[in-house]
């Protein structure tokens, strides 16, 4: 028995987190605070999977879970080795003027 | 049953100050112009997650998401935003521009549209969990997990993980500067 809210509450924080995350990303220049919101919405998508493997009753949702955790630290290694790199070569961090491939 | 409804009770409260933790701290992340204090919004935004959780009877997740997040993934975005120094932004002083009503159009479409999908299904199946048991959620029961139904997983973890390594170890790494680059100050 689930004690407190039902699982669709935890459902609504996780859209909330997963809509906030993607209008950081949409809206933010920053590559600092883009990288952020994608946490953001990362963890509304977790939070969701923990919510659905409680509600189902078995583990395969926690799992995936942490597997998510695993790529989003992966993620974050690799955007802030760019961010860092970006800075090494003097560019501008913001994520409209870095819209070429070519440094 | 008066001690079931006051075990109710308490996780009720408990459930609404960390969603409202979790909400106002994700939505001071979008908007504080500082990166560095953004981060730190991020860190009340894991913890109060970690509530969340430990509620859904995820106490290893929990304990990861806190040792992860807030220990490891934090820590390097301070580093970071310390490294490359204050840029500040205020996106939300300027006069707004189609860009961004265009995306928070986008952002709250994205809301209501997964709000009316849970609101459609709600009313059903979702109302009623499962019952689980003691060893539910805990180290051992995702451990005896990993290594023996989702082993494939867990090793292709490792993987992801070891080629993100590498990964931020080459784009970080002090290479020989080609001709466009500048020397350091």
């Amino acid at each position: 028995m689930l004690q407190g809210p039902g699982i669709a509450w935890y459902l609504g924080v996780a859209a909330f987190l997963f809509g906030t995350g993607a209008m950081g990303v949409l809206v933010r220049r920053n590559p600092l605070i883009v990288l952020l919101s994608l946490e953001l919405m990362l963890n509304g998508g977790n939070l969701a999977l923990i919510a659905f493997a409680r509600h189902a009753g078995n583990g395969a949702g926690q799992i995936f879970a942490l597997a998510v955790m695993a790529v989003a630290a992966s993620e974050v290694c690799v955007g802030l080795g760019l961010v860092v790199a970006i800075h090494r070569r003097r560019l501008a961090l913001d994520v409209d003027e870095l819209s070429e491939l070519h440094g | 049953m008066i001690l079931a409804t006051a075990g109710n009770v308490v996780v009720w409260i408990v459930w609404v100050g960390a969603a409202f933790a979790c909400l106002a701290s994700a939505a001071a992340v979008i908007t504080f112009s500082n990166p560095f204090f953004s981060a730190l919004a991020l860190i009340g935004n894991l913890a109060s997650l970690a509530v969340l959780y430990l509620l859904l009877s995820a106490q290893f997740v929990a304990a990861a998401q806190v040792l992860v997040y807030a220990g490891a993934v934090v820590v390097m975005f301070l580093f970071v935003t310390a490294y490359v120094g204050p840029r500040m932004e205020t996106p939300w002083a300027r006069k707004p521009t189609w860009q961004s009503v265009a995306a928070s159009l986008a952002a709250g479409s994205i809301f209501l549209e997964i709000i009316v999908a849970i609101g459609l299904k709600a009313g059903g199946e979702l109302k009623h969990s499962e019952h689980v048991n003691g060893p539910y959620g805990t180290p051992g029961w995702i451990g005896r997990l990993f290594l023996t139904d989702h082993l494939l997983a867990f090793e292709i973890t490792s993987i992801v993980l070891l080629v993100a390594a590498v990964g931020g170890v080459i784009l970080g790494a002090h290479t020989k500067r080609s001709a466009g680059e500048e020397g350091p100050v």
